[in-house]
């Protein structure tokens, strides 16, 4: 085994190992040394997962959000020296962690959490000019039969649990949620969008959830539509397309990449 | 006069790549509690320095402020990810995302560290050491060459602060560092707080240190914060932890370096317990009044007259 991937599994390992051939100027025990490099990988991950899930840490509290991380990192250390997305597998992690389990909607605030931090980095794109909506909204046909590519940094998420309101109410600005008036058994939808510099997420009903992924899937408009009207009758097709539209979420015209199933 | 290290000719036998230069100035690490601050109040400092790492995402507000603040103020990209120490070969997917961000930002400087951080696979996110021998050497030479080669530059390479030695060393960290620049034509980039904290941490005399580099190769000074503890012995053990401020022993060892070097730009490293940014820039201020006071103490007589 070479020399740095002994170092390396004693870095990561549960136990204080330490790997052979270090020495200290005085003779001292090497390991208390190395324990420093230990602690820094440790730490450093823990803070970032941290960074990247505060309300799932404020769910659980510190003390327990940073236990789970440390097995965290150790079955998941990074695969790449860009940091920003790591964690990714959090929410995964924590639906076969049995500890989490008496908090099921743990998994899906963490999924919502990293959905952030990825339209918080993911790609600029401007949107489509509203000269080109104009026109396409006088031309029924024409619209029906268009598909969208949608921002980068659009996401949906659909749960069985009040993910957005349980994310809402750890928004507070003094730090204290006021969870009185969730319900953490009511299922909601999220849509996830960076708008200019900041990322907004949104409660949407379920029709609406289905619509924009139906959209991001590549079907065309008008039976992305339909589907969502059949889905729900109420389904508010010139709300949501406004709401596509103001915030940017809307990049161009393309041909449809699916036919509906 | 001191002509600015980055303009020297490389000494040794390797090619010489084009170089640009910071301004012999303080510099402050970009922090994103500061961008907008930095934007709105355009503040009079040498140059800002980042993490190449921290900006390799697609887009968003990193790329939205560094692409602002750069168009005002010369950047230094600092990386941290490259394991140039590592024994296994560099990863070339990486390389490739750092050369598409020089080529973005267009940096007057890039540097990385003689650490390593991944293996296997595995990213640790920490600059791990390595033993000094000529197998480490041999490479860490062909690392170097490949990243001047494939970013078509010449890098700094930082001196690292360490908390453990190898039975396996055969060289002197200072020797292994010259022979590193002589082989590469890299330059240097001198951490005055890691030489402290690993001065130290291996009870060496942290001037004698200094004067055993190749000097003529540094071309940026950094300076950060360290915390203390203790090793089995109960000797000190100093943690180089970017969480606090530049600590006066440091000053001095930086005013003793300064007096070897001249004025070179000098980065106040910030990563942990970040503060408001006039503290940052009180502290570059720092490094400038001591270089302005350093060229003044060794101006020719006339020049004062």
């Amino acid at each position: 085994m070479s020399a740095q991937r002994h170092f390396a599994e004693a870095v990561l390992a549960a136990e204080p190992l330490c790997p052979p051939g270090l020495m200290a100027w005085n003779g001292s025990d090497p390991a208390r040394r190395f324990a420093v490099y230990r602690n820094n990988v440790m730490v450093s991950l823990i803070d970032a997962l941290a960074d990247s899930y505060p309300v799932t840490q404020d769910l659980v509290g510190e003390e327990f959000f940073r236990a789970m991380a440390r097995l965290f990192v150790r079955t998941h250390p990074p695969r790449s020296p860009v940091l920003a997305l790591y964690g990714a597998g959090l929410a995964e992690f924590i639906e076969g962690f049995a500890p989490a389990a008496v908090l099921p909607y743990l998994a899906d605030v963490a999924r919502l959490e990293m959905l952030r931090v990825q339209a918080w980095h993911a790609a600029d794109a401007a949107p489509l000019g509203l000269a080109d909506f104009a026109a396409l909204l006088e031309n029924a046909p024409a619209l029906a039969a268009t598909g969208f590519d949608l921002h980068p940094s659009l996401a949906v998420l659909r749960s069985a649990h009040a993910v957005v309101s349980l994310w809402a109410a750890h928004q507070a600005q003094d730090g204290t949620p006021d969870l009185t008036a969730v319900d953490p058994a009511l299922p909601e939808s999220a849509l996830v969008l960076r708008i200019g510099l900041d990322v907004e997420i949104r409660r949407i009903p379920c029709a609406t959830a289905q619509f924009i992924l139906h959209l991001q899937q590549g079907l065309a408009f008008g039976a992305a539509a339909q589907f969502a009207l059949d889905a729900e009758p109420a389904f508010d097709l010139p709300a949501v397309l406004g709401m596509l539209i103001c915030g940017g979420a809307i990049i161009n015209l393309c041909q449809p990449r699916r036919e509906p199933a | 006069m001191t002509i600015p290290a980055n303009c020297r000719p490389s000494q040794g036998d390797a090619p010489a790549f084009p170089v640009t230069t910071l301004p012999a100035r303080g510099g402050v690490g970009l922090k994103p509690e500061h961008f907008r601050e930095i934007l709105d109040t355009a503040p009079d400092v040498g140059f800002f320095e980042v993490h190449a790492e921290n900006y390799m995402v697609d887009g968003g507000p990193f790329h939205y402020y560094l692409g602002r603040i750069r168009q005002r103020h010369p950047i230094s990209i600092h990386g941290v990810g490259l394991s140039i120490g590592g024994e296994e070969p560099l990863d070339a997917a990486h390389l490739d995302r750092l050369a598409a961000l020089l080529a973005r930002y267009q940096p007057e400087s890039f540097s990385e560290h003689l650490a390593w951080a991944s293996h296997g696979g595995v990213y640790l996110n920490d600059l791990l050491p390595a033993p000094y021998h000529v197998g480490t050497l041999a490479r860490v030479c062909a690392h170097i060459d490949h990243v001047q080669e494939r970013l078509q530059r010449r890098m700094l390479l930082e001196n690292p602060a360490t908390y453990v030695e190898f039975a396996a060393s055969t060289m002197a960290e200072t020797d292994f560092i010259g022979e590193v620049v002589r082989r590469t034509g890299c330059g240097l980039l001198l951490d005055v707080n890691n030489v402290h904290v690993a001065s130290v941490n291996h009870n060496r005399d942290p001037r004698a240190y200094i004067r055993a580099l190749p000097l003529k190769a540094v071309g940026q000074i950094h300076l950060a914060g360290f915390a203390r503890d203790i090793d089995a012995a109960g000797d000190p053990l100093l943690i180089d932890s970017h969480d606090a401020p530049v600590a006066q022993v440091v000053w001095d060892l930086y005013a003793f370096a300064l007096d070897l070097l001249g004025p070179l730009p000098t980065l106040i490293e910030r990563d942990g317990d970040i503060p408001v940014f006039p503290v940052l820039l009180a502290e570059a201020q720092r490094a400038d009044r001591i270089m302005r006071q350093q060229l003044a103490a060794t101006a020719p007589a006339e020049a004062c007259a």
